[in-house]
């Protein structure tokens, strides 16, 4: 028969047994040995410079390359947006095959195969956005993925499991920028994810690295010696519809109010 | 293709990537879990509150709400772009979401109903089985039978007096412990769309409790329906067996009691209740609609086009005035009679599942970009298993799934008159 003070001393023996390999675990946890060295961590962010944009289309191209999307169909990880506001008011845009084949007339699509021509002389002004994945800071589409299959990333971009999503498009519903949709042959949620197979090398996104016109940028915001970040701090930038709390960390230059 | 081009049309500006990718089945989902606890608050009225009237249908509302529980994932099964991996959602739920607890909340639920129903039928499954047990030569058909009632009775035989107070007060219980938790389950539904804070008319506090109100509402339109159906199909049925050149021989205590149709009485009193769910989910409906007017922020300039323009015929036609305020002038009109009830019945559920499409298909009217349209085209016929599922055949069939499961679950647990007729003869 055991006695009351045995049975107490030996449970609390066992306790200590099993806590000292847990905390042993909990020493060696690499993210607090990482951030212990005093090393900033990498938090990918890009900026898209409107003004230089032209709409050509080549890093939709690029990307659709990267990353396996199929040419022909009717969406995409990044996009360029056309936007061109008349004289007598109107503000219309677009983005045909998501930009993919460049902006070389003046028809506007209007959906359902109509089209709108506008003159040269009617237009005010018009500019073209390139769009992508925000990697937010906050992300909606990660907080009701069901199954943990949208994850972020300790560097801040936003992944997707294709062999865990079970493809209930919540994540789709839940993103305020549109900027996702379900992968035609894999059947799970696809968007940009920075190319993260590249920049995690050491490369550039394949989107920066086809723009002629260096109107996209990727760095690592976190660097002192980066000039993304730079541009971000000591410049004036703008980021899409932070009305949703979502903390986007793709970043713009000469956005105007026009932008949806 | 694109998952949901298909069904798609875009009118001005919208993203490239967006579609309708919440369809006829995300508009199902939320309609079937609000028969699921429409059914089970009616059933509880009696249980709990002891409203006498309301005894028949209880019971019957019971064992309906747990054929309608299994129909009710379905939807979202069949809405998956990976059904067999829907698993997933239980080996790594991942709690920041609102799907994630679908199971847990699902299934404590069932056990709720499930225990619930046991209690109330644990009387007829040992009248049943006793009787088969000390039969000597059964057949076939009369082992199975055995076999599946001396599995339901769990092993208690016990049939005492004390014994079966306690049953009554279990009932009690869980019809209370129900209630709560099919409310949960509802407007937990409700909360999957209302959390949503890119979609300018889901996102709304209010969405839960609407969802609940005219979840009721379509729950007890549903019961009373099929409770009438049952009754007058019985009543014609039987009539027919009396007919004197039918060689049966019916049972000498069916008496005259057992003929009688459909109850105006137990209608009268049911839809009482209907109106009174009814009131509460317009007035919130209405309420969500003024302050958003009223209010009038950065998307109200979409929203009062899709609501007052493109979906005009589907809100206010059919939702409102159809589905809302002529079942509601039938219901008021003195001297109901069941012909009356039975089209306030249809309209008012047809309301319902109004309601719920244009919150689900009425959402994704307007693009994100808030200058642009979006229209489904609902499949009707099938080009391939995508079509189908996400069309009118995929819709129906589900629709249909809760009446074959309760016309087999009638079999075990009989739902009329189950006290007064021992099973065996
Ligand atoms: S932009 Fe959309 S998909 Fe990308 S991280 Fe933000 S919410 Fe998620
Ligand atoms: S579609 Fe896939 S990634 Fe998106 S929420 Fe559903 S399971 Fe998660």
């Amino acid at each position: 028969m055991i006695s009351r003070r045995d049975f107490i001393k030996y449970s609390l023996q066992g306790i200590a047994v099993i806590a000292v390999p847990l905390t042993a675990i909990e020493i060696i946890n690499p993210s607090k040995l990482f951030a212990s060295k005093g090393a900033k961590k990498i938090r990918w962010g890009f900026l898209v410079d409107t003004e230089k944009c032209v709409g050509c289309g080549f890093c939709v191209k690029a990307c659709q390359n990267e990353n396996e999307i199929p040419y022909d169909i009717n969406a995409s990880r990044t996009w360029v947006e056309r936007y061109v506001l008349t004289k007598d008011g109107k503000v219309l845009a677009d983005s045909p095959k998501a930009g993919r084949d460049g902006f070389i007339t003046g028809r506007i699509e209007l959906g359902q195969g109509k089209y709108q021509d506008i003159k040269n002389e009617d237009i005010e002004k018009a500019f073209f956005v390139p769009k992508l994945c925000n990697q937010c800071e906050n992300p909606p589409c990660v907080q009701v993925c069901p199954v943990g299959a949208t994850y972020q990333t300790e560097d801040g971009v936003v992944l997707v499991d294709r062999k865990w999503c079970i493809g209930c498009g919540y994540c789709i519903m839940a993103c305020p920028y549109g900027v996702r949709f379900f992968h035609p042959v894999y059947h799970a949620a696809e968007k940009c994810n920075f190319c993260y197979h590249r920049i995690t090398k050491g490369l550039k996104t394949a989107c920066v690295q086809a723009c002629p016109f260096g109107a996209r940028l990727i760095g690592n915001i976190n660097d002192p010696n980066d000039e993304v970040g730079r541009i971000i701090r000591t410049e004036r930038v703008s980021v899409l519809k932070d009305e949703f709390g979502t903390k986007p960390q793709v970043y713009y230059r000469g956005l105007s109010k026009e932008v949806r | 293709m694109v998952h949901g081009e298909i069904w798609t049309l875009k009118e001005l500006f919208v993203y490239p990537n967006e579609y309708i990718y919440w369809s006829i089945q995300i508009v199902m989902y939320p309609f079937m879990t609000g028969l699921v606890a429409g059914a089970f608050v009616l059933s509880s009225l009696y249980h709990v509150f002891g409203i006498k009237e309301l005894k028949e249908m209880a019971r019957f509302a019971l064992v309906f709400s747990f054929a309608l529980l299994f129909a009710a994932p379905m939807p979202i099964v069949l809405h998956l772009q990976h059904p067999f991996r829907g698993i997933n959602v239980f080996m790594t739920p991942h709690f920041t979401s609102a799907i994630a607890a679908f199971g847990i909340v699902f299934f404590a639920y069932g056990a709720i109903v499930a225990s619930e129903l046991w209690f109330l039928y644990r009387k007829h499954f040992v009248e049943v089985a006793l009787p088969l047990k000390e039969k000597k030569d059964k057949g076939l058909f009369e082992w199975i039978k055995f076999l599946v009632f001396c599995s339901l009775t769990l092993g208690v035989y016990d049939l005492s007096e004390e014994s079966l107070k306690r049953d009554e007060k279990a009932i009690k219980v869980l019809a209370g412990i129900g209630i709560p938790v099919a409310c949960f389950l509802h407007g937990y539904a409700g909360f999957i769309f209302g959390s949503v804070k890119a979609n300018a008319l889901w996102m709304t506090p209010l969405m839960p409790v609407i969802f609940i109100m005219s979840a009721i509402v379509s729950g007890i339109a549903l019961c009373m329906l099929t409770y009438i159906i049952v009754m007058e199909v019985r009543k014609i049925k039987i009539k027919s067996l009396r007919k004197p050149w039918r060689s049966v021989r019916l049972d000498s205590e069916m008496s005259q009691e057992d003929v009688k149709g459909a109850e105006i009485s137990v209608i009268k009193i049911t839809a009482k209740y209907l109106l009174l769910f009814m009131i509460f989910a317009i007035t919130l409906e209405l309420l969500d609609l003024v302050f958003r007017g009223y209010t009038a922020v950065k998307h109200w300039d979409i929203l009062r086009t899709v609501i007052y323009q493109k979906d005009f015929t589907n809100i206010f036609l059919l939702q409102y005035t159809f589905g809302n305020l002529i079942p509601f002038v039938l219901f008021l009109i003195p001297g109901l009679t069941i012909r009356r009830a039975i089209i306030g019945l249809v309209l008012a559920m047809m309301g319902v599942f109004m309601m719920r499409w244009n919150v689900v298909i009425g959402g994704q009217a307007f693009s994100l970009t808030l200058s642009g349209y979006m229209e489904y085209i609902m499949p009707i016929v099938p080009r391939d298993w995508e079509t189908f599922k996400e069309g009118l055949g995929g819709a129906v069939s589900i629709f249909v799934m809760p009446f074959v499961l309760f016309w087999i679950m009638a079999r075990i647990f009989p739902v009329f008159n189950a006290e007064e007729k021992p099973a065996a003869h």
